[in-house]
């Protein structure tokens, strides 16, 4: 695997999603310069705004900042969970990278979530459904990538169970009656089931106590050199983007401020609220 | 011919959050490095040394100048290339060795040392084996070998940390006090280990400031002081 340039993965073009009516002084009236995301004007919220990354094949991207800096609306912009104002995104499976994923019939979205991306969110309630067994659960998504033998459905479930350290013999129970650390392993299990080739991972560990973070992390970590699959790591916590990825991209007020490998961005951040993010680490 | 290229180079670190304060690390740097050649970086602690390190990896941003890295597939001038680049360069030619190990936690001695061969080869057994070749040639008492090494004594992760370094046999190793916690025996098994790669064709920029190792190590040695090179010879 040779990183030139054509060899993307995922390609975004000025993403950019704002909350209500806005005009084109909303952008420009709002950011880190103003420490601010209302426009001053219409008071729309600008979530975020010329985002612009590309992603290559097996590689971990951190996105870090603070809360309200926007950084889950990227990956959840890139999931369809939420519809963009502006911007492109480009991911290769998909017609080698020709066609905007964000302007695809929704038919054509739930393919690309299916069998091209994974999602593992902070609160296992949005990623699993309580009322479907772990086991279920699984097979829901296997099932929307076009498995439909039974038989190869419980196997498959059971390898990925076993993959994340979650007990197969609780396969059949609901993940309401596991704990935090669990719910968080059969929502990986569930997000890898049809081996994507990109993961998002918003904010995993948060709320976790530090044994079970540990576990969950070194979790990801294995899937990754394992199964080479390209992450994006939304986390606001140094630690966790340290551990996970290559390259970081820091966010404030719904834009990028620095982006950088993420060595560089812990020894020497050169924006300003980078530097008050690094020094703030413990 | 050379492998490495300085010119010019200098580096101020921008401290936004003291009043914009500005440290100046590195001033007008110049000098070569030619292929197989070891040089010793020396001179006072906070004479720049590290910094000058932290630059060519690419940790730090240079604020001026050229850093030219002659490549397998070409000159690439490290202050300019993308990240991506450097991404591909620190996988497959240019290793770092910092001063202190800085680890994954819950890893094992030996899963450490092969964490960059990993990237670069699938064969994980094949891997493992070589690292514990490495860690038995260094002395690292066999018992440690499956532990974490969280709980290492200094001259325990020095040794991890060499390993680690070296186990891909970089183009370009940058190494920063690789004997220093070690007893006079480790001491020359290191110094052995690094002419075995200079052997090998591996450039070095090593940082020590211990007198035995640069005898014995370096063909050059380029002396820093205030973020300036005092000599060259």
């Amino acid at each position: 695997m040779s990183n030139t340039e054509d060899n993307w993965l995922l390609k975004v073009n000025n993403l950019t999603k704002i909350y209500g009516d806005y005009t084109e002084n909303s952008i420009k009236n709002t950011g880190p310069e103003f420490n601010s995301n209302i426009c001053p004007e219409t008071g729309s919220i600008v979530a975020c705004a010329d985002i612009n990354f590309e992603l290559y094949p097996g590689e971990v991207l951190g996105i870090v900042g603070e809360s309200g800096s926007g950084k889950s609306t990227v990956v959840k912009l890139l999931y369809f969970d939420m519809e963009q104002s502006l911007g492109s995104a480009f991911l290769m499976p998909h017609l080698d990278g020709l066609s905007n994923i964000l302007e695809e019939s929704n038919q054509k979205k739930r393919w690309i979530r299916n069998y091209l991306m994974g999602m593992v969110y902070q609160n296992p309630r949005d990623g699993l459904n309580f009322k479907f067994s772990s086991g279920g659960n699984i097979a829901e998504k296997l099932i929307m990538g076009g498995n439909f033998h039974v038989g190869n459905i419980r196997n498959r479930a059971t390898d990925l169970l076993e993959k994340t350290e979650v007990p197969v013999l609780r396969m059949d129970d609901k993940p309401a009656s596991f704990s935090g650390g669990m719910q968080q392993r059969v929502q990986i299990s569930k997000a890898i089931a049809n081996n994507p080739p990109l993961l998002f991972l918003d904010e995993v560990t948060t709320g976790l106590d530090v044994s079970v973070q540990a576990k969950v992390l070194d979790l990801i970590r294995e899937l990754q050199q394992d199964l080479g699959i390209a992450m994006i790591v939304v986390s606001h916590d140094l630690s966790v983007i340290r551990m996970l990825t290559d390259r970081t991209i820091v966010m404030k007020n719904g834009r990028i401020v620095e982006r950088g490998l993420t060595d560089q961005i812990l020894q020497d951040p050169q924006h300003e609220y980078s530097q008050l993010l690094v020094s703030s680490l413990l | 011919m050379n492998i490495l290229e300085i010119n010019d180079l200098s580096k101020v670190f921008n401290l936004h959050i003291l009043n914009n304060k500005k440290l100046e690390a590195l001033k007008s740097i110049n000098f070569t490095v030619e292929e197989g050649e070891i040089i010793g970086l020396t001179g006072k602690s906070g004479s720049g040394k590290s910094s000058l390190m932290k630059c060519i990896y690419r940790t730090y941003l240079a604020s001026g100048g050229q850093i030219n890295y002659r490549s397998i597939n070409g000159m690439v001038d490290l202050v300019k290339a993308t990240d991506h680049e450097v991404i591909e360069l620190r996988k497959n030619e240019i290793t770092y060795c910092s001063q202190f190990l800085s680890v994954i936690p819950r890893v094992s001695a030996v899963d450490v040392v092969c964490e960059n061969l990993f990237k670069v080869n699938t064969n994980k057994e094949a891997a493992r084996y070589k690292a514990k070749g490495m860690l038995k040639q260094l002395g690292l008492p066999e018992e440690l070998w499956d532990a974490f090494p969280v709980t290492f004594s200094g001259g325990e992760q020095q040794r991890i940390n060499v390993a680690r370094a070296i186990i891909t046999s970089p183009r370009f190793l940058l190494i920063d006090e690789p004997t220093a916690s070690l007893d006079p025996k480790t001491k020359d098994v290191v110094v052995d280990m690094l002419l075995d790669l200079k052997k090998q064709g591996t450039s070095i920029l090593c940082i020590s400031h211990d007198e035995y190792t640069i005898e014995k190590l370096v063909d050059r040695r380029i002396n820093l002081h205030m973020g300036e090179i005092l000599n060259l010879n």
